[in-house]
């Protein structure tokens, strides 16, 4: 053979061929039963279709059966790391649609508690993002730190993870007398804790290398897709709904709105782990000034949302949470919306993760935080 | 920028739109279905309003009509406004996508074509989301029926 027929016999050999693979739904970072149809030419990323529903369990077609109070109880079924978020945007929506008074005490004690619950969710995201990228360290480290949290939830309520504390138009016992000594504790403790987490992952080299540059969103792309929370604000996107909309006690505390314009995984990171620290300056501002009082204002036993519709938005550990309930003055809602913060930050992922390597697409989804009954709902 | 303002520009693009007032804290317009990808695209695009964020998306049966609902949101201006659009078609509902607008459309297009059976026209990809592929009916009807998976008390 000649050369020249050497040359052309290379030029004709077969392409690459791009094939599938499933991830999910009982991959292990997924953090959930999702499934991701991903198509790859070699170790590149071409396309990510998420196939979603796994648990859905029709919340929302439930709500139109159920009455107000009972609604409360579905929703920290849903994102079950903020529930009391959750309960409380749904209370919030009941309130409102009914002119409610709310004791300025209940404001308060939900504005701490809904902080707290931020706090332990973000641990939680620490600690299993860290295993995500192979150190079981952070994991560890999250969980400990978790622990106490959820011990005061339970001291608090009885419950350690669906705690359903909040009811339409209060909390449902008043706090426990060593509730502000140990939230007090706790905060000192973390306070000297939380460096360590920087030095563990933010300062590290293998760590940083994993993610900056990688998962890239724009603010535009951020925006369009509707990604909120500290993911959306790592893009540039100002959508904190504390700030924005301020609800119960949070326009009588000072905090910053943490905006990063990178818009890659380390940026997503930083967001969350500088959110950390203003969850606990907005505790410790708070938790020697909860006005006396009663826990909860005196509302009917059967609630009857007057016609009309009704939305509220809060800020959950993972974006903003919409509860949009149409009402036709009836005991149960004749449809209730919830605009879940992980459906919409779950559309996004296709963009983040094209053009990137397979094994990024673990600190792409880790960094989006996503909860997977929140998505399905 | 206030409501009245928007009530004007939202009424020269589509003179024959509805509002209705006092129904809930934003400003409400209904439009039928051929005027809503005009109305969506002057939203999103003019200098004055840019509507550019699409923060939730969902459908309401009435029994003898569907809505679809937009809330929109101007990141820019910080301006609400939501949008419905009256269906009255119930065999064959259908409307214009606006993912290639909002993209997060995309998704809660799909969420509505499966619990409401609204289609999307030029939607590129409208399949069932969150129930199997082989799901019979749409379940937030109010006339859905399913002995086996509902209990009527």
């Amino acid at each position: 053979m000649t050369e020249q027929e050497l040359i052309t016999n290379i030029e004709t050999v077969p392409e690459t061929q791009e094939y599938f693979i499933n991830m999910g739904p009982q991959h292990p970072s997924t953090h959930g039963v999702l499934r991701l149809l991903l198509t790859l030419d070699g170790e590149i990323i071409k396309k990510v279709e998420p196939h979603l529903g796994y648990i859905h369990r029709s919340i929302e077609k439930m709500c139109e059966k159920d009455s107000y109070q009972q609604i409360v109880h579905l929703t920290d079924r849903m994102d079950y790391l903020s529930c009391h978020i959750n309960n409380e945007a749904v209370c919030l929506c009941v309130e409102n649609g009914l002119q409610l008074e709310i004791p300025e005490r209940v404001k308060v004690i939900r504005t701490i508690i809904s902080e707290l619950t931020r706090l332990s969710s973000h641990q939680l995201w620490w600690g299993v993002m860290g295993m995500d990228l192979g150190a079981i360290t952070t994991f560890l480290y999250g969980f400990r730190d978790r622990e106490l949290i959820t011990d005061i939830f339970e001291e608090t309520c009885g419950a350690r993870l669906t705690m359903n504390y909040n009811v339409p138009g209060g909390v449902m016992f008043d706090i426990h007398p060593n509730f502000q000594k140990r939230t007090k504790d706790f905060i000192t403790y973390f306070r000297k804790k939380l460096p360590e987490y920087d030095e563990l992952l933010t300062g590290n080299v293998i760590f940083t290398e994993r993610t900056k540059d990688i998962g890239y969103l724009s603010k535009e792309d951020a925006i369009s897709y509707g990604v909120t929370g500290p993911s959306g604000r790592a893009s540039g996107f100002a959508c904190d709904v504390r700030k924005r909309f301020p609800y119960s006690a949070y326009d009588r505390v000072e905090f910053k709105e943490i905006i990063y314009t990178e818009g890659d995984c380390f940026a997503r990171y930083k967001a969350r782990i500088d959110e950390m620290w203003e969850s606990m300056k907005i505790i410790e501002q708070l938790i020697d000034n909860i006005p006396e009082g009663e826990h909860k204002a005196k509302t009917k036993a059967v609630i009857k949302l007057p016609e009309g519709e009704y939305y509220q938005r809060v800020e959950t550990a993972r974006g903003e949470l919409g509860v949009y309930i149409v009402s036709d003055n009836k005991k149960s809602p004749y449809r209730v919306k919830f605009r879940s913060p992980g459906f919409s930050n779950l559309s996004a992922l296709d963009t983040m993760a094209r053009g990137n390597k397979i094994a990024d697409l673990v600190a792409t989804m880790s960094t989006l935080d996503l909860v997977i009954p929140d998505i399905d709902r | 920028m206030d409501n009245e303002k928007l009530k004007n520009i939202v009424t020269s693009v589509i003179p024959e739109c509805e509002f209705s007032p006092d129904e809930s804290q934003f400003l409400n317009v209904i439009v039928k279905p051929e005027d809503f990808r005009k109305l969506a695209e002057f939203l999103r695009y003019d200098p004055e309003t840019q509507m550019d964020y699409l923060f939730c998306m969902t459908a309401i049966d009435w029994n003898t009509h569907f809505f679809t609902i937009y809330h929109l949101t101007s990141s820019v201006t910080n301006f609400t406004v939501v949008i419905k659009v009256k269906i009255t078609d119930r065999e064959t509902p259908n409307i214009d996508t606006v993912c290639d607008i909002w993209k997060t459309a995309e998704f809660h297009e799909r969420e509505v074509y499966d619990l409401f059976g609204i289609k999307f026209n030029n939607h590129p990809d409208l399949r069932r989301i969150l129930l199997e592929d082989d799901w019979v009916g749409y379940p937030l009807r109010k006339d859905y029926k399913d002995e086996v998976n509902i209990v009527e008390l």
